[in-house]
């Protein structure tokens, strides 16, 4: 602690007149003040306005319902584990160890888009497939993925515009069309993308679907050369369209049934599947698809074997944050990329302290 | 050059304008981080490693001042003054080396890869727990408003003290060297 001896106070300047001191204790009203004002506007306090990680989440509670320790967006889902085997092509282009040839566990999650955990399954709602590769000395892979081969909006603005003009009207519980022809109308690259999704056919399930990175990202190898990929999960199992599983649709986990049921007869696999971009390809507009025929590389082959509810599995505490990558894979200029961190992360920080509450597909649904 | 006795050594002056460089960069980049979208991801790649840095800072610091010479309090700040400033001067040691650490934590509980830059990662200081994360991402930003409020604090009463009791507190930290009178 400071001492307490005292220096000498021979050369103190005469003391100020009141009206001075006044004066200058405002001038340091007015510093402390800015200082404070600097930091509150960083914090976002003068622009109640400006889109953020909490007024986004806010916005899918408020067209989903809050729902107690659930994921706000992608909240209907079961955990999965497996491994990843790598046959160490991607070694060519990455120096990230997952591509090194050999196995790495994975914990993974399949899900549905949209922020309803009881929602009914629909052959139409997004499926989602999130993964988490455990790498030695604690690196992590994880990517978060979607059957869809480009995302409807490029960038959070869009994303939350058209999710609060798709809001169902508490009278109709539909959307207003209104509102979504309004938003159709501002965003072509939503009608584009759209019209390139809607010519995709869907597949009958979660098992035989292909699931995309939609963003771009940046592959590094040892010598430092880095390379626009896009990935996707491309399905081993074969290809059935919808309407061949008509027989066991009609209960509200249909979907989620079939998944449990395919992994309990043999494990699921995927190849795992990198594009090149070339110079001119976008990075930064996950709705635009890149042109065909760009070389493909199959890196290695996913195995889920487990399927658990979300009440046992270890996916439910994990944040399938799209920007945690290993050395060897770095993000892209897609301006999605650090909203969907921020939005995930704000996402996961509200349900890591909220009251778990049971999900639609119990441990004793798994058992079947 | 002799040093001049009124002033804080050296050493101390050096890890103090640092550290409060440091401090307020990682405020700055805390309050931005936690409502931006778009940079958020680069904020919070800085915002690791530095409070790691800090954190390496503010034990050097602490060590540094238990081998270092105080100079006296002047005798324009009074006894009760001096016994709040010794008591705040613990009460933002005891912050700027706990905050870190809260942070350090929260990530460790979350099982997230604490990444400081390239491959180099920390390695987790607490158990696996969502509950104990939440609970710490909220202690961490508590620390953060009584950081910024114990700086403001001791920014407002050295202002007053060299502006208005004009005692040339401010040089005794200064970061250029004083001449003694």
């Amino acid at each position: 602690m400071p001492s307490d001896e005292t220096s000498s106070t021979e050369n103190q300047p005469a003391p100020l007149s009141e009206r001075r001191k006044l004066a200058r204790l405002a001038g340091i009203g007015v510093v402390i003040l800015c200082v404070a004002g600097a930091f509150l506007y960083l914090g976002g306090w003068f622009s109640p306005y400006e889109l953020t990680q909490a007024r986004f989440v806010n916005g899918f509670q408020k067209v989903y319902g809050f729902h107690s320790g659930f994921r706000r967006n992608h909240a209907k889902g079961v955990g999965v584990t497996g491994f990843f085997d790598s046959n160490g092509q991607g070694t060519h282009l990455s120096k990230a160890v997952v591509f090194q040839t050999g196995r790495v566990p994975v914990i993974g999650r399949f899900s549905f888009g949209g922020g309803n955990p009881y929602v009914a399954d629909t052959p139409e709602a997004i499926r989602g497939l999130g993964l988490q590769f455990r790498l030695r000395d604690g690196e992590e892979w994880r990517t978060a993925m979607i059957n869809r081969p480009v995302f409807m909006f490029n960038t959070a603005q869009a994303f939350y515009d058209n999710l609060i003009a798709s809001q169902p009207d508490p009278n109709t519980h539909k959307p207003d069309p209104e509102k979504i022809a309004a938003f159709a109308a501002s965003h072509p690259e939503f009608v584009q993308a759209t019209k390139i999704i809607q010519s995709q056919k869907v597949s009958s399930g979660f098992d035989n679907s292909a699931y995309n990175s939609l963003n771009a990202f940046r592959f590094i190898d040892a010598a430092g050369t880095s390379t626009p990929v896009r990935w996707m999960m491309a399905p081993v199992q074969p290809f059935a369209p919808v309407s061949a599983t008509g027989a066991t649709e009609g209960t509200k986990d249909y979907l989620f049934d079939a998944l449990i049921a395919s992994i309990h007869q043999h494990p699921l696999q995927w190849h795992l599947i990198i594009t090149i971009g070339q110079s001119g390809d976008p990075t930064d507009d996950a709705t635009i698809p890149w042109p065909e025929g760009r070389q493909q590389v199959d890196v290695g082959t996913l195995t889920l074997d487990t399927i658990e509810s979300e009440e046992t599995s270890p996916a439910r505490v994990i944040n399938f944050d799209p920007l945690v990558l290993p050395v060897g894979i770095a993000p892209s200029d897609d301006p999605l990329l650090s909203p969907r961190s921020a939005i995930y992360s704000q996402s996961f920080t509200r349900r890591a302290g909220e009251k778990e509450v049971p999900s639609a597909i119990t441990p004793s649904d798994v058992q079947k | 050059m002799a040093t001049n006795p009124q002033q804080f050594p050296v050493s101390m002056r050096l890890f103090h304008w640092l550290v409060a460089a440091m401090v307020l960069t990682m405020l700055g980049i805390g309050v931005t981080m936690v409502v931006s979208l778009a940079h958020y991801h680069q904020l919070i790649s800085i915002h690791r490693p530095l409070g790691i840095l800090l954190l390496i800072f503010v034990a050097i610091r602490f060590v540094n001042r238990q081998f270092s010479t105080l100079p006296p309090f002047p005798a324009t700040v009074s006894p009760r003054e001096r016994f709040i400033a010794s008591w705040a001067e613990i009460l933002m040691y005891t912050l700027l080396f706990v905050q870190p650490l809260v942070g350090w934590g929260m990530l460790s509980a979350a099982r997230y890869p604490i990444v400081l830059w390239g491959g180099l990662h920390l390695f987790p200081i607490l158990p696996h727990s969502a509950m104990l994360y939440a609970a710490l991402r909220k202690v961490h930003t508590v620390l953060a408003y009584l950081l910024f409020l114990a700086i403001i604090a001791h920014f407002g009463a050295v202002l007053v003290h060299t502006w208005i009791v004009r005692d040339r507190f401010f040089s005794r930290m200064a970061p250029w060297r004083v001449r003694a009178r």
